[in-house]
């Protein structure tokens, strides 16, 4: 590698600040309030989950809305095998599992036009729930289950090992030659098959990948929660939260999802505990609609819009 | 052997044959033209052999080889390269990229991002686009527009190119310079099938043509036997 | 006999509110082309305002109409608003059916938040027509009979408004090519905001009618969305018929399923999703 010739501006930027950042993030433990540590954990929480989310929706345009039921399996993954297998363990179950049921939900939906995706996905949430209830009451006769407890460092680190790697999925699978296929399948589908990329291939793979982190993260998640029954562990909040996220912050680019989840997670925070508590899906649900009439490319793309008047002259979005 | 050739190739939507038992070949080499009404099922037959759409019943044979069925990233890796009747370039993309993400794709052989943005360029020149190439391609005229998706094409390396009413809404200046593309793609040695309404277009460049309305073929043949056919002319101009 | 009159027609009393319910829905996405998957809370709604007006001594039967002249009135409102302004700045047919898409999905939660606030979660119930038919040994609520009665009167009643008027024309020119029937003279944002409001309607409908027979719960309407969006895949989507069709298949099959075990109804149901996904999307009578 020829040093002389690194930009070392753009490799501060690219690499620089987020060291800086997972730095500090590493060492919120140590320093920070317990109260903090909690914050932290959910930012990280919706951060993965929205950026995961627009690693296959925000390219290809495809809706998901099953979140929740990715989230939920690896709930049910640490519950199931939380005991029995050290936390690493039951993590990559988790993620693995999540994988296996996005890809068979992508190889049944994805051939088919964007509708029928995102009809399946949303009523996914319902049918895991009513499987996992049907299951419990039949099978084993008993409702719910209790899961290990593990310590708020614990969780917290576990999440911000999860981040890391879902940011960097995301950011390679952005600048790759892959990344190149999904933005093509996003702005002409027909076109992107038509010039040599296996588009259905394409699509049940980043979905699948994309589930991985949602599974995993829902099996760190679970270990906070001691209790779990399929109401709790299916909840189509967890698939509104990312996609509000995502779509506020913009998913044009990585860092969309991440403030949007940050904002989105602070408020929540501010709103859950306080009067509004029983107005907050309300609100939430009047911003979504809201961003997607004024705000349709998000924080970012307002952000980006305004630069580039600032700025002036005509630059291509690459 | 033909390069391309169709046997008893039909589609129905619904109830109605949108191609019907259409038999027909291509050579190696040459420039057949592809003409007929409004609705006679030209971009049909396209698709048809893109795979966009699947005949039934009927057969498409690429080199000898039956591609029926097979998916439209294969055909297209196979070497048969397409452009659309309403153009589907990539919009947000930069020119450039969009050439380039063909390259990459669409050969069918493993190609460095390097090579394909080398690629990309010599296209671009090719068609003549090499000015614009940074900018978005939603932000090009329309006659341009249709030359980047040829040059997206050309970048898959095809051996035979479908070009869907490449002049379409093109005005005199730009139908004389797409001809003059239209010929220097087929001294590359690429085959080529056109769809085309400007018959001054048609006349000039193609080596045969064949006619369809409703569905089916009612003629074929050089241009001169095209011109002079009695039912050709009965259905562009009525009765 | 009795056992398979219980499953068969229990079956296709229920269907009939799916029906209407799924006929809704289709006439939303078929025309206006918004999959609205807040339908389920339209319908949610509807049941508890018959509820709440049943509670202040109005007749069920008198609310149905009251709840579906409200919810059609707030349909028609909230295409006008919401998503016309969404279909202006959409630069594609694509775009507009994923923004809207996400709308209702925000509308999914702003109204059940509303039915919650003003309702909270405990399931609710009346009795209305509590006495019991016997049609061929198996025993029916007359309540069932009534409410399926209505959904079909409702759903043919639309049918014929489609098939026979001028503003059904006007909706089928729209459902074939919105552009084109603007062109010939249809007000396409008035005949759009018409059938999302006669949607709304039909769920609220269909609502009210459930509301007579079961108990009713605000958490509801996810079940019923999930449930109309399979009949209108089975039934093919957009199309209306195949919807009136679809509801009475799916009805009876829920009622086979749910003989056998209740808790596997939205089970069967997914099953019949995937295989129409893997089999013929395109529905029954889909194009």
């Amino acid at each position: 590698m020829d040093f002389s010739k690194l930009n070392w501006k753009k490799v501060f930027l690219t690499a620089g600040i987020p060291v800086i950042v997972l730095v500090i993030l590493g060492l919120l433990p140590v320093y920070g309030s317990a109260y903090n540590l909690t914050l932290f954990t959910y930012f990280l929480l919706y951060i993965i989950l929205s950026v995961s989310w627009t690693i296959f929706s925000g390219t290809t345009g495809y809706i998901s809305l099953a979140t929740a039921a990715f989230y939920g399996v690896g709930i049910y993954a640490a519950a199931l095998y939380g005991e029995k297998y050290p936390l690493i363990v039951v993590v990559l179950i988790g993620g693995l599992s999540s994988f296996v049921l996005a890809f068979l939900v992508g190889a049944i939906t994805l051939r088919l036009k964007g509708i029928y995706f995102a009809m399946f996905t949303f009523g996914l949430v319902l049918l895991m729930k009513e499987v996992i209830y049907y299951w419990e009451i039949t099978i084993e006769g008993t409702r719910g289950r209790f899961v290990v407890l593990e310590s708020n460092e614990t969780i917290y680190f576990y999440l911000l090992g999860i981040f890391v790697i879902t940011m960097i999925v995301a950011y390679l699978m952005k600048k790759s030659k892959y990344g190149l296929a999904l933005q093509s399948i996003g702005e002409n589908e027909e076109a992107a098959a038509h010039i040599g990329i296996n588009v259905t291939m394409v699509k049940i793979l980043t979905y699948a990948v994309s589930a991985i982190f949602m599974g995993a993260t829902g099996v760190i998640m679970a270990t906070k929660l001691t209790y779990v029954d399929p109401g709790v562990a299916f909840n189509p909040l967890m698939s509104f939260s990312p996609v509000l996220m995502a779509i506020f912050g913009g998913f044009g680019s990585i860092y969309g999802p991440v403030i949007g989840a940050v904002i989105f997670t602070y408020i929540q925070e501010k709103l859950t505990t306080g009067v509004w508590n029983k107005y907050y899906m309300l609100i939430f649900g009047a911003i979504l609609v809201a961003t997607i009439l004024y705000l349709p490319s998000g924080l970012v793309g307002l952000i980006q819009r305004i630069w580039r008047r600032v700025s002036g002259g005509q630059r291509a979005h690459t | 052997m033909h390069i391309l050739e169709g046997e008893g190739v039909t589609k129905y939507f619904g109830g109605l044959a949108a191609v019907s038992d259409v038999n027909f070949y291509v050579d190696q080499g040459e420039v057949l033209g592809l003409i007929g009404p409004n609705g006679a099922g030209k971009t049909t037959l396209f698709n048809l052999i893109s795979a966009s759409l699947v005949p039934k019943p009927g057969i498409i044979k690429y080199k000898g080889k039956n591609i029926t069925g097979l998916s439209p990233y294969k055909i297209c890796r196979m070497g048969i390269g397409r452009t659309f009747q309403t153009v589907k370039i990539f919009a947000s993309l930069p020119v450039i990229e969009n050439v380039r993400i063909g390259a990459l794709f669409g050969s069918g052989k493993r190609v460095s991002s390097a090579e394909a943005t080398r690629y990309a360029g010599e296209f671009l020149e090719f068609v003549g686009l090499t000015k614009v190439g940074s900018l978005p391609a939603k932000d090009l005229t329309l006659a341009n527009q249709k030359r980047l998706e040829v040059a997206r094409a050309l970048a898959t390396q095809p051996e035979l190119l479908l070009l869907d009413e490449l002049m379409a809404g093109l005005n005199q200046t730009e139908i004389t310079q797409a001809m003059e593309l239209v010929k220097k793609i087929r001294e590359k040695g690429i085959t080529i099938v056109m769809i085309e309404h400007v018959m001054k277009a048609i006349m000039n460049v193609c080596d045969r043509i064949i006619v369809l309305n409703y569905g089916k073929k009612i003629a074929e043949g050089t241009p001169q036997e095209i011109t002079s056919s009695k039912t050709v002319i009965e259905v562009y101009l009525g009765e | 006999m009795e056992l398979f009159l219980n499953i068969v027609l229990g079956g296709l009393l229920i269907g009939g509110i799916y029906s209407l319910v799924s006929m809704g829905l289709t006439l939303q996405y078929g025309v206006a082309r918004v999959l609205n998957i807040a339908h389920g809370e339209f319908l949610m709604f509807g049941s508890f305002i018959t509820f709440w007006l049943q509670q202040h001594r109005v007749d069920p039967l008198v609310t149905v109409l009251i709840v579906g002249l409200l919810l059609f009135i707030a349909g028609f409102i909230f295409y006008r608003t919401i998503f016309t302004s969404i279909r202006l700045r959409s630069p594609n047919p694509g775009v507009f059916e994923s923004n809207s898409l996400l709308a209702a999905f925000g509308l999914y939660f702003i109204v059940q938040n509303i039915a919650v606030l003003i309702w909270g979660t405990t399931p609710r119930s009346y009795s209305y027509l509590a006495g019991s038919v016997s049609i061929g040994g198996a025993l029916f609520n007359e309540n069932r009979l009534v409410a399926t009665a209505f959904a079909v009167a409702v759903g043919t009643a639309f049918y014929l408004f489609l098939a026979r008027t001028r503003t059904g024309k006007a909706i089928r020119a729209a459902a074939q090519d919105a552009t084109t029937a603007g062109l010939m003279g249809v007000n396409i944002n008035y005949t759009l905001a018409l059938c999302f409001g006669f949607g709304a309607a039909m769920a609220g409908i269909a609502g009210s009618l459930i509301s007579i027979c079961y108990p009713i719960f605000t958490t509801m309407g996810l079940q019923q969305t999930v449930i109309a969006i399979v009949v209108v895949t089975l039934g093919g989507l957009g199309s209306i018929p195949g919807s009136f069709i679809g509801g009475f298949i799916l009805g009876v099959i829920g009622s086979a399923v749910t003989y056998w075990d209740a808790g596997l109804a939205v089970a069967s149901y997914y099953i019949i999703f995937i295989l129409l996904l893997l089999l013929r999307p395109k529905g029954i009578m889909g194009k």
